[in-house]
């Protein structure tokens, strides 16, 4: 076991641990050592984008709505709301004992100056679109009205009010995101760009920050001023950015990491065999999936797109290349949002044997054989998973006759590729929920979004997405619309979805408290050590 | 002698001139940009996120800009890491870097050059052969396999050392890291000693030593290691130059927050800042030390003079 001296940090205590020295657990301070893939692009929530700030800035931060260790919605800054009848209107009730760790309340001034600075093209922030769905969100962030002209208003010092352009039943679940939260004024406006520093950065949330030594380590303490601090039971948590996982799995087996995020897949059956219980595999909300260029002949055929897809073994691919750590997919919704039920491939249930020779059919009806084969190129981002996924594909179709070629680029410019409208066939991307919605899932297949690698325009889809956002007031009628609309992306393969992710976490035996859910979330204020 | 090497430093700076635009212009060409990632961006959000950086303006005044910045220490903000600039980031990971990489120099001059000097004064015999074959282990087992070797012996086994992260400096985390950088590099070094000490064992002053009756040890340590290391010299220079700036693989297997990663991150993500910055001071590294041997050159051999 581990054994800690009081104020010293953790490495401290692994040295002395390591050296042999025996020192009396001291009874004040409970530190989590927390693994994380990687460090975060920022602090500053306006600058964020991956899950991995995700976890930090919960800790950190809170925003109007937040989300508890199963990942539902609980209130946050925002003690009680209320929606006005056509939807339009969020008016927050902000709770009374909320403050900053400066000891000043936290006001609904503070979430007017959050959301306009999110908005503001001036902060260049990633994420904007987030709140695209209020009133000229849009607009400001695209230099065609002035951050005051956001549809955000504060009544008074704890009333803050919300105007959305159109009914949108996911907008608490969106405020979960972490661009939404709110961020402090005064130190911005005092310190520029060093606000983020540790020591200078002012927060509203269960934890306040330490030490942030890029690639090391991030500290964070308890926030005695936080609210709930009384049911705060982790006095430290340290984020280690656990960027090798043979390694994150080394200092977990050694109790130097408390959890990690990943594994590395390849080695998943021996890992199960070694830590059991402690490590938890399950659904996650992302969508493993190969985007195809339906603009451009011969992939413009809905058929021929079909046949293609159907001939892939997603079990195959799910058992022997990933190693169980992902689902075979046959929607781009993956399954685990409530009341939403995923459009599947019309082919899901059939065997892969039948599925096989329709597919022939198909393409010798269109005039491909073993002897004419069609040639497909596959892109994929550097990933030995990727790599070896692309592969097992190429094995797969070649006895239909498509002749599989691949090509690998690093990330950046398989991205700027897809991105810049580049010549393709098929390429593999993948997509992550931002919050519990279809419409995450669905709207990255919509005309005019940025992530449309695929250039799918149907006008049947667009269509059904509209009256979904229409339908915003009548949430099951709208999940219905949206499940239609998936059932013609789907049927149409818009897009060919591969694989559903899972989320893979090591927890050891001494958490409590770190609850398995779709969205992979585990605030450190619900989570406690023995 | 100082008149030389203030030449030296002055044609540094048009050296560190045309390696910058140089690297400037290339990285530029590499498709994608530092905001091309999964998720992506639209045109809109991308170009406010570009017009922070100042990447909307023409690359020739970006260079401009780039180089004027440059001559006032300001190396600007990382794209990827915004939270730094690419100067905070050198100033808390350059030392760590230096830390293990001047260790494990010191370590494999020391080790090395001892074992090349007793397989060199051993020829051909059992001593000599275990020196060798040791070395050409050295050589051909590569760091991605040594660095978890020490991991799972020492950490995991035997409970000795953590199994990474620098802890803060404390010594038992610099343990594995400079092991690893340090054990190819004592092979070098090894075999190199060991050519240059048999050929300096043979010249003739040192037969003219043994002949007027000194002693072994006094032969050896004031006379034929003289010009046995001037080869060790010219090796050492460039070797330390690339160990002092980091290791990719020996950071990241021992999770230790040096600037070797930077070399190799920073050109995946097109992090621009970040890239010049670890190619000035790789250049910066390189000049320095190859003036450094040069230097040595002439207090160890009485022939070189630069005068």
């Amino acid at each position: 076991m581990l054994k800690k001296l009081l104020g010293a940090t953790v490495f401290a205590s692994t040295l002395l641990v390591a050296g042999g020295a025996f020192v009396s657990p001291a009874l004040s301070e409970v530190v989590f050592n927390r693994g994380n893939s990687a460090d975060p692009e920022s602090l500053d929530p306006h600058k964020t984008s991956t899950v991995y700030e995700a976890h930090i800035l919960r800790d950190l931060f809170e925003g109007l709505v937040m989300q508890d260790q199963n990942a539902e919605l609980i209130p946050g800054a925002a003690e009680s709301w209320t929606v006005s009848d056509d939807g339009l209107v969020y008016t927050f009730k902000l709770r009374p004992d909320g403050v900053w760790s400066d000891g000043t309340p936290v006001t609904a001034d503070d979430f007017v100056y959050a959301f306009r600075r999110l908005e503001d093209p001036a902060t260049g922030a990633e994420y904007s679109s987030m709140l695209y769905v209020v009133k000229n969100g849009e607009e400001v962030n695209t230099g065609k009205a002035k951050p005051e002209e956001l549809g955000v208003r504060a009544v008074d010092a704890t009333t803050f009010e919300v105007t959305l352009k159109s009914p949108t039943p996911y907008f608490l679940e969106m405020l979960t995101h972490q661009s939404t939260y709110p961020v402090n004024r005064a130190s911005i406006e005092k310190l520029g760009a060093d606000w983020i520093k540790p020591g200078n950065l002012v927060s509203n949330g269960a934890y306040t920050l330490a030490e942030f030594t890029p690639n090391d380590h991030i500290k964070l303490v308890k926030n005695p001023k936080f609210h709930d601090a009384a049911n705060v039971k982790i006095d430290v948590v340290n984020y280690y950015p656990t960027e090798d996982r043979s390694t994150a799995i080394k200092r977990f087996e050694a109790g130097e990491l408390d959890t990690n995020d990943d594994i590395p897949t390849e080695q998943l059956a021996d890992l199960k065999a070694k830590f059991g219980d402690q490590l938890r595999i399950g659904p996650y909300l992302g969508t493993y999936y190969y985007a195809i260029k339906t603009t451009k002949a011969p992939w413009d055929n809905v058929e021929l797109r079909n046949a293609v897809s159907m001939a892939i073994d997603r079990d195959f691919l799910a058992e022997k290349v990933w190693q169980n750590s992902m689902l075979p997919g046959y929607s781009m919704v993956p399954p685990g949002i409530e009341g939403y039920e995923p459009a599947l491939a019309s082919f899901a249930e059939e065997s892969q044997i039948d599925r096989e020779d329709k597919a022939k059919a198909i393409l010798e009806k269109l005039g491909y054989t073993p002897d004419n084969p069609l040639k497909m190129e596959i892109r994929y981002n550097t990933s030995e998973n990727h790599k070896n996924t692309a592969v097992a594909i190429q094995e797969q179709l070649k006895p239909l006759g498509i002749e599989v070629t691949m090509v690998n680029t690093d990330t950046k410019t398989h991205y700027g590729h897809l991105e810049q409208k580049g010549d393709f066939d098929v390429a593999r991307a993948g997509w992550i929920a931002d919050y519990k919605d279809p419409e995450s899932f669905l709207g990255i297949s919509r005309k005019a979004s940025g992530n449309n690698y695929s250039d799918y325009d149907s006008p049947k889809f667009e269509e059904l997405m509209d009256k979904a956002a229409a339908d915003g007031g009548k949430p099951q009628l709208r999940m219905q619309d949206l499940a239609e609309a998936e059932r013609v992306l789907i049927d149409e393969v818009g897009q060919i979805p591969l694989l559903y992710y899972s989320y893979k976490n090591l927890v050891s035996p001494k958490i409590v408290g770190f609850e398995s859910n779709v969205m992979d979330v585990h605030p450190t204020r619900f989570i406690s050590k023995q | 002698m100082l008149l030389y090497v203030l030449r030296r430093l002055l044609t540094a700076i048009p050296t560190l001139f045309v390696v910058v635009t140089l690297a400037f212009f290339l990285i530029r060409i590499a498709p994608g940009g530092p905001f091309n990632q999964e998720r992506g961006l639209s045109p809109e959000i991308k170009a406010n996120i570009e017009a922070q950086f100042g990447l909307d303006d023409p690359l020739w005044l970006q260079y401009v800009n780039y180089l004027k910045n440059l001559g006032q220490g300001n190396f600007g903000p990382s794209y990827n890491l915004p939270d730094f600039t690419v100067t905070e980031l050198f100033a808390a990971g350059l030392p760590i870097s230096v830390q293990l990489g001047a260790m494990a120099l010191l370590l494999a001059l020391i080790v090395g050059g001892t074992l090349g000097t007793i397989a060199a004064l051993n020829q051909n015999r059992a001593a000599d052969y275990a020196v060798i074959a040791t070395a050409t282990a050295g050589t051909t087992i590569p760091t991605f396999v040594i660095a978890p070797i020490i991991q799972l012996v020492f950490g995991l086994t035997w409970n000795l050392l953590p199994i990474g992260g620098w802890g803060d400096g404390a010594f038992v985390n610099k343990i594995g890291p400079v092991l690893t950088l340090a054990l190819p590099q004592i092979a070098i070094v090894a075999r190199l000693m060991r050519g240059s000490m048999i050929e300096a064992l043979r010249a003739h002053h040192i037969r003219t030593a043994r002949a007027l009756g000194l002693s072994d040890m006094s032969v050896i340590v004031k006379h034929a290691l003289r010009g046995a290391v001037l080869p060790i010299v010219s090796y050492a220079g460039p070797a330390a130059a690339a160990l002092l700036t980091g290791s990719v693989i020996v950071e990241t297997i021992f999770a230790i927050p040096g600037v070797g990663r930077y070399f190799v991150d920073a050109a995946l993500n097109r992090d621009y800042t970040l890239v010049m910055g670890t190619v000035v001071v790789i250049a910066i590294f390189t000049i320095v030390f190859n003036l450094i041997v040069d230097i040595i050159y002439a207090v160890l051999d009485p022939r070189v003079r630069y005068d």
